[in-house]
């Protein structure tokens, strides 16, 4: 007889449908078209981020730098613009930025065989300091004529639906059709799930992880830009904020596990969508900002002890790498 | 008759006296009495600048308009970054007090940290100056924005934008650990409080950024479309708050009051093109040229460091509409660097 279980995804999925109920009925306001779309909108960056590093941790990986190739490229365009650059000109340098980052990262892990947490913890200091010492002027990137209709990409609405909801959905078909129908997604899968099996049966294991980490990196860069469009500005002080816990969160509370090969597109939205509703309820009810982390904290809890419950580790479902 | 040859006779000895004296006096020149000792005061002398980061406006600002008016006199700066991090600066300021700099400009992180290590300084004979963050221990001098004042400006040209609109207004406010936060908004309850018809609908710290500020006002613009005012605390984080607005289409419905260091992109273009109704600016230069008057008066009036006390608050630029335009109001940070 098959037992009944809840997995981490279907876990998270309760808690988030749980909360939405509780903030649908109490909530006046909270239930309506236009506030769905808001807090869509108020994650939408986090998710594109959570994208970039659901394709790392599938590979058994992580990217630490994240937050730095958020920041740095996207600024990059930005000061580029504002010294008298082309804005074409200026996004080709970013993308050269983003894939040399990406390279290193991956030259990094899957050559010189540094363990991922720490090249990309170095690497991303390393990109953030270049940035502050050598591209930017001041923190605060600021927007300048040169970038005008740009800001299109993370502000207005599409068809209804605001713009940075859009490239979300769009990141999200691109990242799923990658993981799912295309062999270097399965690679990805093989070579996370059991690197050294992986290699025995031929897969190009190295240049795949290369490639896990230059996806992350452009995906990173295209987050960037999505978020100095809908701020006018890029602060790329961004880096020194807890923002690479929230989508590591946004990962491993989707149900992708550290320990690689599992999970994909659809865990990063739901994992996106529980925090998005926590955020957006608590703004509604006012809640104090100390509040505020209780209650992330406390819902975050339940939802891995849940996990724990129901699903306990043992020597044969525990794999080297669990954390 | 001899009277007059007389008089004729005298008046021509004093002139030729006076005419050969004159040109005497002139070529001599007069020495000013304290200038030489102004200047060996502050020759080969070093200020030490610990400001809670680099390469933001405001602290770019104060670097170089301290540089401008004080290197030509021969004083060496000595600048520390503890970017961002409030235990690398209390570091940065405990080394400092063995190197025995001749003065410290010092920009708090919050009020406590560095309160007993600037008293040690001053103990040890460092002048400090404190920068718009003042700290609990009161130092030689303090420089900077009164935030209450700030807070007290903003709301009530939000309160007055709001007058038979809705009442309704929310408030974004920077971190929570920061006391520059804190005062404004004592200065914020101090109008409200005269204001019971006003109704603050979100209350939210976005600790100083401006995607957080972004997502928590359209949230509350969502809930609240008929909302009048926002008091933002500083405009590097409200450039998010006037985006939500904007994307809302209620640009110039919603009055949005912010402040900041007056930095012409950050401030003068942004009040221009409508995104702030209002910014409360404590003119960096200003408060630069208040620092440096001040280091050159304690060094040449050779006074025992914590003797004397005060404080300089800076006089508020209200930034509006009428005066974005205008040359004088705002600054530019690569001229001040020139």
């Amino acid at each position: 007889m098959k037992r009944f279980r809840l997995n981490q995804q279907e876990i998270v999925f309760a808690v988030f449908a749980a909360l939405f109920l509780v903030f649908s009925i109490l909530l006046k306001g909270f239930l309506t078209a236009d506030n769905m779309l808001t807090l869509l909108q108020n994650v939408a960056v986090l998710g594109i981020l959570g994208l970039a590093m659901a394709i790392v941790v599938i590979g058994r990986g992580i990217d630490l730098s994240l937050i730095a190739t958020l920041a740095v490229p996207a600024g990059l365009v930005l000061q580029m613009v504002q010294n008298g650059h082309s804005l074409p000109a200026s996004l080709l340098a970013a993308s050269l930025l983003s894939v040399a980052i990406g390279l290193v990262n991956g030259w990094l892990i899957a050559y010189a065989e540094v363990p991922p947490l720490f090249a990309t913890l170095a690497s991303g200091l390393f990109i953030a300091g270049l940035g502050q010492a050598a591209l930017f002027q001041l923190d605060v990137v600021q927007w300048s004529d040169g970038m005008a209709g740009f800001e299109r990409l993370g502000q207005g609405s599409i068809l209804g639906i605001p713009t940075a909801i859009v490239m979300f959905a769009i990141a999200c078909v691109v990242v799923f059709i990658l993981l799912r129908f295309t062999r270097w997604g399965a690679y990805i899968y093989a070579v996370g799930d059991n690197p050294f099996a992986a290699r025995v049966t031929g897969i190009p294991s190295r240049p795949i992880i290369v490639l896990q980490y230059v996806l992350a990196a452009l995906i990173g860069c295209f987050a960037g830009l999505v978020m100095a469009a809908s701020v006018n500005s890029m602060p790329t002080r961004v880096f020194n904020s807890t923002l690479i816990y929230d989508v590591i969160l946004v990962v491993v509370l989707g149900g992708i596990g550290l320990s690689g090969g599992r999970g994909g597109v659809v865990n990063v939205i739901i994992g996106t969508l529980l925090i998005g509703t926590m955020l957006n309820g608590m703004t509604i009810l006012d809640v104090p900002y100390a509040g505020q982390n209780l209650i992330k904290g406390i819902v975050l809890l339940i939802a891995v002890i849940t996990d724990t419950f129901l699903n306990p580790r043992n020597e044969e479902t525990a794999q080297q790498g669990d954390i | 008759m001899v009277r007059v040859h007389r008089f004729a006779l005298g008046t021509i000895a004093a002139l030729t006296f006076a005419s050969a004296a004159v040109p005497a006096l002139a070529q001599q020149g007069l020495d000013e009495p304290f200038q030489k000792t102004f200047r060996e005061a502050l020759a080969g002398k070093t200020v030490a600048y610990v400001p809670v980061a680099m390469n933001f406006d405001l602290t770019e600002g104060w670097y170089a308009g301290l540089k401008k008016e004080l290197e030509p006199y021969g004083v060496k700066f000595e600048i520390r970054d503890p970017n961002w991090n409030t235990n690398a600066g209390a570091q940065a300021v405990t080394s400092l007090i063995s190197e025995k700099p001749a003065v410290m400009v010092i920009h708090n992180p919050d009020v406590q940290t560095y309160a007993k290590l600037l008293q040690r300084a001053e103990n040890e004979g460092i002048y400090v100056i404190q920068i718009n963050m003042g700290s609990a221990y009161r130092s030689s001098a303090f420089v900077g924005a009164n935030w209450i004042e700030i807070g007290e400006r903003q709301t009530e040209g939000v309160v007055k934008a709001c007058e038979g609109k809705s009442n309704k207004i929310a408030i974004i406010q920077g971190a929570l650990s920061a006391a520059a936060s804190a005062y404004t908004l004592k200065g914020v309850e101090n109008i409200l409080a005269k204001h019971p018809e006003i109704k603050v609908v979100s209350s939210q710290a976005a600790d100083w950024d401006a995607a957080k500020a972004k997502a928590i006002t359209q949230t509350v613009l969502k809930q609240n479309p008929d909302l009048c005012g926002i008091v933002g605390f500083w405009d590097g984080m409200d450039i998010g708050t006037a985006a939500a607005v904007k994307e809302a289409g209620l640009t110039g419905k919603v009055f949005l009051a912010t402040s900041g260091g007056g930095e012409r992109k950050g401030a003068c273009e942004l009040v221009k093109n409508g995104s702030f109704d209002l910014d409360m600016s404590y003119d960096v230069p200003t408060q630069a040229a208040q620092m440096a008057g001040t280091i050159k008066w304690l060094l040449s009036s050779g006074v025992k460091p914590g003797s004397v006390k005060g404080s300089e608050y800076t006089t508020l630029i209200p930034i509006t509409k009428e005066n974005a335009d205008s040359q004088t109001t705002c600054w530019n940070l690569s001229d001040l660097k020139k």
